[in-house]
Formats: C-alpha cells, sequence, structure tokens
C-alpha cells in the first residue's frame, strides 16, 4: 500500500482516492468541506473536460465539478483495489 | 432583557419577509432543499397556479408564494432558495436560514433527492438543528426505482425523529400524504422529536457550557443548542440577523459573554481553533448524514448510473463534447430560423386582414384622417411587425431551451466551457446566463444569479449584451438573408444561418475578451472557487415545459415589447409625419447623425433607428423603414426582395449590411435589459458601465471594418 499523498488534481480519471488533507482556507475550505470531503472520503475521479479542467468527481453520490485551484487542495492517498 | 412580541411571529414575517396571510389562522409552510430535487416540482403540484413571485426583500434572490386549501385550512407555501447547506453564508444560505429560524413557519418541509439521499441529508440535519417541526419529503422516488434504489422510509423516519414522506411530484404520487403529513405537524398532532446531530465530546462539552444561558434569554423562540454551537463558531451573520429580527444582540449579555469565554478557553486548551472547531461541526454532520443513508438505502442494481456516465462520456467527450454542444445549439438556432418563417408569414397575412377589418371600422366612426394614420399606420402596424417577427421564434427557442434544461445538459455545457471561462477569470455558469440572453437579455441578466461569487456574477451581467437575444436575431437574420445571400432555395437559408452563427460566435469572443479586460482592470481579482454539480440527466415533460416556456418566458418577453412597441410606433411616427421646414423631425435627427454614422459604415437613418429602439430592439428594422419610406408608414412587407430594392434605394452596400449587423450586436443594451442590470446591480454606476462597453465595442469594430473597407476599395 502506497500511503504517498497526491493532490487530487492529479488523480488520473478512473482512480479512486481517500481524502486525507485539506489545505484551504476560509470560505472555500467551508465549500469543499460542505461537498462532504471530510477525512477518509473516497473521491472518484470521473472525467476531465474537453479542455482537461475542471474534473468531475463522484463525491458522495453526486457528480461534482471542482478546477484544478480548488482540487489541488485535497491531498489524497490513491486506493488501489 | 427579553424579547419584544411585536417582533416576532406573525410580525416578522409581515414586515421583514412580505409573508402576506389572508387570515392570522393560515398555516405558514417554509420548503427548503438541495437544487434539482424537484423542489419546485413540489410547490407547482401543491400549489398549481395559485402562487406569485417575487424577490426577497431588499435581495436579488427569487421568493415564489403560493397557497392551497386541505381539509379547509388554507396553506400558505413559501419556496425557499435551493441550498446544499446553511453553513457557507451565501445570501441564499442566509435567507433560508433566517426565514426557517425567525420566520417561525408552522411547518417547513425539506426536499430531497431520493437518488442522491446521502448528499441531501447533510442540509436536513443542518435544519433540524434549527427548528422541530420539520418534514422530510423524499423526492424522485420514482427516478430512484428506475435506477435500483431503494429507500427505507419508515428506518429513515425513526433514525431522523421526523416524518418522512415519498413522493414523485411530476406524477403527483404521494403529494396526498405530504398535504396530511403538514397538517398532522403544522396542528402539532404528530409527535416530532428530530435526533440531534452528534458532535465529538469536546465540542459537545462547550456547547453544554453556553447552551443554558442561551435558553435562558431566547425561551423557546430559537433552539439554544443550534445558536450556542453558531456562537461557538463565531458565526456574526446570525447576530446580526438576531439583532435584525429581535431588536437584541446576544453578546451583550455579560454571563453569557462570560461562559463563551469559558467555552473557547476549553477548545484552546484542547488544541482545537476555528478552523478546527468548523471542520469538527461538518465532520459531525458528514458523518451523521453518511451513518443514517448507509442504513436506509439499499442499491439493488451497483450500476445504476452507468447511463448517465455513458451519456456524459459522449456529451463531455474530450473530441465530440464541444462539437456536439455546437451542433445542438446550431440545431436550436437553426429551428428557431427556419421553423419561425411560417408562422410569422401566417401572422403577417392575419394581421394584414385584420387591418382591413380595423380600417372599415374605423372609417365606420366616422375617425378624423389624422388619427386614422396615426393608430393604423404607426401603432398597429409596428404592433404587428414585432409580434408577427418576434413571437414564433420565442415560441420557439424557449421551449427548446427549457428542453435542454430539464434534460440536464445545461450544466454539462458549463463543464465543457469552464476553461475558457476560468481563462477569462470567470465562471463556468456564464456560458448558461450566456445562452439564456440569446432568448432574452435581460432574463439572461436575471440569470446571473446562480453565479454565486460577485465579482464573476458582475462579469457576467455586464457581458451579457454580446449575445444577439431574440430581439435582435430577426435584424440579423433578415440583413444576412437579403444581402449575403444571393438566389434562393436551401442553400440560401443555410448561408445565412452560417452568417448569423458567425455573428454569434464574435458575439462570444467579444464576451471573453471583454471578460479578461474586465478582470484586469475594474474587476480584479482571482477567480473564486467553484463548484459545479452535474445532477443526473433527467426524463424531461413535455407537457409542462410547453407551458412553462410559453407562460413564463415567452409571454412575459412578448407583453413587455407589445407594451413598449405600441407607444413607441406613435412617437416614431409622429416624428416621421411632423414636419420643421419642410422636413420631418426624424429626416432633421438623421441628417445631424449622417457625418458620425458614415464614420462607422452605417447612415443617419440606420443610428436614428438605434437610437430610437432603445425601449426594444425589435422595432429598429420597422423604424428604419418608416424612416426610409416616403409614405412614413410602415410598408407591407410581402418579401424581403421589396426591403432589398428599399435598402439600395438608401445607397445601401453589403458593407452598410455588415456593419449594421456588427453594431445591432454591439451596442446599448435595450431598456428593460438597462433596468434589469441596475435592479440586479442596484448600482448606476454598473448600469452605465453595461451601456458603455458594448457601445464603444461596437462603434470601434465597426469604424475599423467601414474604413478598412473603404481603404482597401472593396467598395
Amino acid at each position: 500500500m502506497n500511503n504517498k499523498l497526491i493532490p487530487l488534481h492529479q488523480v488520473p480519471a478512473g482512480f479512486y482516492g481517500k481524502v486525507k488533507k485539506l489545505i484551504a482556507e476560509g470560505a472555500a475550505r467551508r465549500r469543499l468541506l460542505d461537498l462532504g470531503l471530510i477525512n477518509d472520503t473516497v473521491v472518484e475521479v470521473l472525467r476531465k473536460s474537453p479542455a482537461g479542467d475542471p474534473t468531475a468527481y463522484q463525491i458522495r453520490g453526486a457528480v461534482i465539478a471542482l478546477r484544478s485551484e480548488e482540487a489541488c487542495k485535497l491531498f489524497v492517498e490513491i486506493i488501489h483495489d | 432583557m427579553g424579547l419584544t412580541h411585536q417582533s416576532t411571529g406573525v410580525g416578522i414575517l409581515k414586515e421583514m419577509f412580505e409573508v402576506q396571510t389572508d387570515s392570522p389562522a393560515d398555516l405558514i409552510v417554509a420548503l427548503a432543499g438541495n437544487p434539482n430535487t424537484g423542489k419546485s416540482t413540489v410547490f407547482n403540484s401543491l400549489t398549481g397556479l395559485k402562487q406569485h413571485t417575487g424577490n426577497w426583500p431588499g435581495k436579488t434572490v427569487t421568493n415564489a408564494q403560493g397557497k392551497y386549501t386541505y381539509k379547509g385550512d388554507k396553506y400558505l407555501l413559501i419556496d425557499l432558495p435551493g441550498t446544499y447547506s446553511l453553513l457557507v453564508n451565501s445570501v441564499e444560505e442566509q435567507i433560508a436560514r433566517d426565514f426557517i429560524c425567525f420566520g417561525q413557519p408552522h411547518v417547513t418541509v425539506v426536499v430531497a433527492d431520493a437518488t442522491c439521499l446521502e448528499r441531501n441529508l447533510n442540509l436536513v440535519l443542518q435544519i433540524m438543528e434549527i427548528t422541530d417541526k420539520v418534514i422530510l419529503c423524499v423526492n424522485l422516488m420514482d427516478e430512484a426505482r428506475k435506477k435500483g434504489i431503494v429507500v427505507h422510509l419508515q428506518k429513515l423516519s425513526a433514525l431522523l425523529g421526523i416524518p418522512v414522506v415519498g413522493t414523485a411530484a411530476r406524477t403527483g404520487e404521494g403529494l396526498n400524504e405530504l398535504k396530511e403529513t403538514i397538517k398532522l405537524v403544522a396542528k402539532k398532532q404528530f409527535p416530532v422529536q428530530p435526533r440531534r446531530t452528534e458532535y465529538d465530546n469536546i465540542l459537545q462539552e462547550a456547547i453544554e457550557l453556553i447552551e443554558p444561558r442561551v435558553h435562558a434569554l431566547l425561551g423557546e423562540k430559537v433552539n439554544s443548542r443550534w445558536v450556542a454551537l453558531r456562537l461557538l463558531d463565531s458565526d456574526r451573520t446570525l447576530l446580526e440577523a438576531m439583532n435584525r429580527f429581535f431588536n437584541f444582540t446576544l453578546t451583550d449579555d455579560n454571563i453569557l459573554r462570560e461562559s463563551l469565554a469559558q467555552a473557547h478557553l476549553l477548545l484552546q486548551k484542547n488544541q482545537v481553533d476555528l478552523n478546527e472547531l468548523r471542520d469538527r461541526i461538518v465532520t459531525g454532520i458528514v458523518k451523521t448524514a453518511e451513518k443514517i443513508s448507509h442504513q436506509v438505502v439499499t442499491v439493488e442494481n451497483k450500476n445504476y448510473n452507468r447511463f448517465d456516465r455513458t451519456l456524459d462520456g459522449i456529451l463531455t467527450s474530450r473530441f465530440f463534447g464541444i462539437p456536439i454542444m455546437i451542433a445542438l445549439l446550431g440545431a436550436v438556432f437553426w429551428l428557431t430560423i427556419k421553423g419561425a418563417n411560417y408562422p410569422s408569414a401566417l401572422l403577417t397575412t392575419v394581421f394584414y386582414h385584420l387591418e382591413g377589418h380595423l380600417t372599415l371600422f374605423l372609417q365606420w366612426l366616422g375617425t378624423p384622417g389624422f388619427i386614422y394614420d396615426i393608430l393604423v399606420l404607426g401603432v398597429y402596424r409596428t404592433l404587428a411587425w414585432v409580434v408577427s417577427v418576434m413571437l414564433p421564434p420565442m415560441a420557439i427557442f424557449f421551449p427548446l431551451f427549457t428542453l435542454l434544461e430539464d434534460l440536464g445538459y445545461l450544466p454539462r455545457v458549463a463543464f465543457n466551457l469552464d476553461h475558457y471561462f476560468k481563462k477569462a477569470c470567470a465562471h463556468g455558469k456564464q456560458a448558461l446566463t450566456m445562452c439564456m440572453g440569446f432568448g432574452c437579455n435581460a432574463a439572461g441578466v436575471i440569470a446571473c444569479r446562480i453565479i454565486d461569487s460577485p465579482r464573476e456574477r458582475l462579469i457576467a451581467i455586464l457581458t451579457n449584451n454580446y449575445v444577439p437575444c431574440n430581439g435582435r436575431f430577426p435584424t440579423l437574420i433578415a440583413l444576412a438573408g437579403i444581402f449575403l445571400v444571393s438566389g434562393a432555395g436551401a442553400f440560401s437559408s443555410l448561408a445565412a444561418t452560417l452568417a448569423v452563427l458567425a455573428a454569434v460566435i464574435l458575439g462570444v469572443l467579444l464576451t471573453f475578451l471583454t471578460s479578461r479586460v474586465l478582470s484586469a482592470t475594474i474587476l480584479r481579482g482571482l477567480p473564486s472557487s467553484f463548484t459545479l454539480e452535474l445532477p443526473p440527466y433527467r426524463k424531461p415533460q413535455i407537457g409542462k415545459i410547453i407551458i412553462r416556456s410559453v407562460f413564463d418566458r415567452t409571454l412575459f418577453v412578448l407583453g413587455r415589447a407589445v407594451a413598449i412597441a405600441a407607444p413607441a410606433g406613435l412617437i416614431i411616427w409622429l416624428m416621421a409625419n411632423f414636419s420643421v421646414n419642410g422636413q420631418s423631425l426624424l429626416a432633421h435627427c438623421a441628417q445631424f447623425l449622417q457625418p458620425f454614422a458614415h464614420l462607422i459604415g452605417l447612415d443617419g437613418y440606420i443610428l436614428m433607428a438605434f437610437i430610437l429602439g432603445l425601449p426594444a430592439n425589435e422595432i429598429v428594422i420597422p423604424i428604419l423603414i418608416m424612416g426610409y419610406m416616403t409614405e412614413s408608414s410602415m410598408l407591407e412587407l410581402d418579401s424581403f426582395l421589396e426591403l432589398k430594392q428599399l435598402f439600395i434605394n438608401h445607397d445601401w452596400t453589403w458593407l452598410t449590411a455588415v456593419c449594421m449587423m456588427l453594431f445591432a450586436l454591439n451596442h446599448w443594451p435595450c431598456g428593460t435589459t438597462l433596468w434589469t442590470i441596475r435592479k440586479e446591480t442596484q448600482s448606476v454606476k454598473w448600469t452605465l458601465l453595461s451601456f458603455l462597453i458594448p457601445t464603444m465595442a461596437g462603434i470601434i469594430i465597426c469604424f475599423i471594418v467601414a474604413q478598412g473597407a473603404r481603404i482597401l476599395g472593396l467598395v
């Protein structure tokens, strides 16, 4: 098991990541937490938009698109299953 | 210190929320919920046509109220703004929170999406902290069944401690049960004991330090545990709201301040700073939602979202996403342009026949010739032109647009295009407000409310006018059809469509450019955080789409245009017929404008038509025709050929047509749009800028094109 943390925007489509750290501050932090992105939440990377950014993620049953500026504030552990 | 009783209950509803009950016995029901949960369908199904929309006092957030009667009782239903949470403190969230907390509705119904319950429970749990009188309405049960998702409603009700009703609002399923449940809760005939979200021990301990004093101060008016938690979180907006509604500042109380200090000390000792505290609050809610949803939701078909994913794979694919989008929008335009021809021609014939009858009628009345001319040649013909040119395209465009909206395609457009908007330092949702602008710029400006960050919203408002609305499309189409296309047949309508499409693309490019320039100058700042939900695709409800788009959008826009066209027709006719020194006023004005107009490739009459067309862009061509005609009234436009001859007689070339198209695309917004911008921004400065920016762009572009073509000897 690889415990290295990588920012969410670098996770390729089709992979799952488990949220381990959130470095956003203020309102941006609240917004991400409000999406349910608390510690140990599993996020599936669904697809990148045609221009490569934003990216759609499956978060707690909802499909949410985040720009790389937001996604890079979330550090995840890739889940290999 | 206590609360003033006049300022609570019904008093607050009336004064602060402008909610009007017919009698004190009316029961007030607030409707809350996430966006995309079919909340408005629930609202419409319960109230039918007995509703009234406006804005929340002093806010640019839509407020819908509706009434229904059930078993002899009258209910007033208030549709709160759709929100995912009450913690982020956007305007919408504050309105929803304040209404639930201070408006003291008899019942709050939270509408949730059965196919995505966990995410929806977040809001449900937060509302349950504020009020005891909550009902959960799990909507879209039909969608969930189709996807093989089973929600165990009784278990959910037991776990939450509140009544839960399953509905499929569009088929009417469960609505009677919902009404019955609302009645029981409103009349306190149903024991409701909401389960409180459990936070970790340190938080609980800190809450317990403050809660007793809060309870002593506020009594049963507001849930004291929730207020205690908000105080710990240093939520100023709640204190301000309490001051506004109760005329009472909670933190003025010394004992409370002391216990609050103690609580903060306790948190500090345990290394819980404000960030950590907020994380723990959210974590408490999210974990509770997770736990509950795992207990009550069974997914029988693990691949329930495969269809959506496959469709997303196509519609947002790297290679096909944007071409499909352009093709779809192109198809909408083509259908609008092409499909509108026949009803337009029909309406023209009908109006022509009516004119005959009207003439006979006025003659029978013995109307003097002067009055007859004003009424028929001025007012009636302008009206007839506006209706026959505008109604058919709108009656086609708005339903098609609403169809794409209903399918859930529009958020995908924002997803596809966000990258380009980000480069322009704008918001992806601006793509949607732009699309709406094709229908009507005023509607597009109002739609900018969906952009929640103020800077990006202003950019979207200021640039909305770059997309040609339905009022300007006929001008573009007519000019493209007349001058850029020779010959007839299928090819010509294709070429005209391409010319119009080119104008649209230019408008989009100018939108990006202007957004970028604005972000670098007067609206400087980094793009704010961006989250965009891509909701599941839904089967559209064709019947409701037609009703909704015809009544809400088409008739609204048409009514406005007609109201403006009639007096405008009168004024223009007078200007064209009132002579000074042997020349009409219109001709005098046109002559005055001629030198400047010539510089930018137009002529005085065209510029005058645009100026007089300020109330509504639809009447630019009719004014122009009126100005050119020696008879000084609108002629019967049997064919584009006659129109072309008229224009050629007034020294038109292809360059005049191109410059007029460019100017139609880039000039001041119409009166209604300007008025809407004024209302939405609450600022004269931004309204003025929204006038100046496209006007300057239009003048510069037309100048370059006209001078360039003349220097190169192209004309």
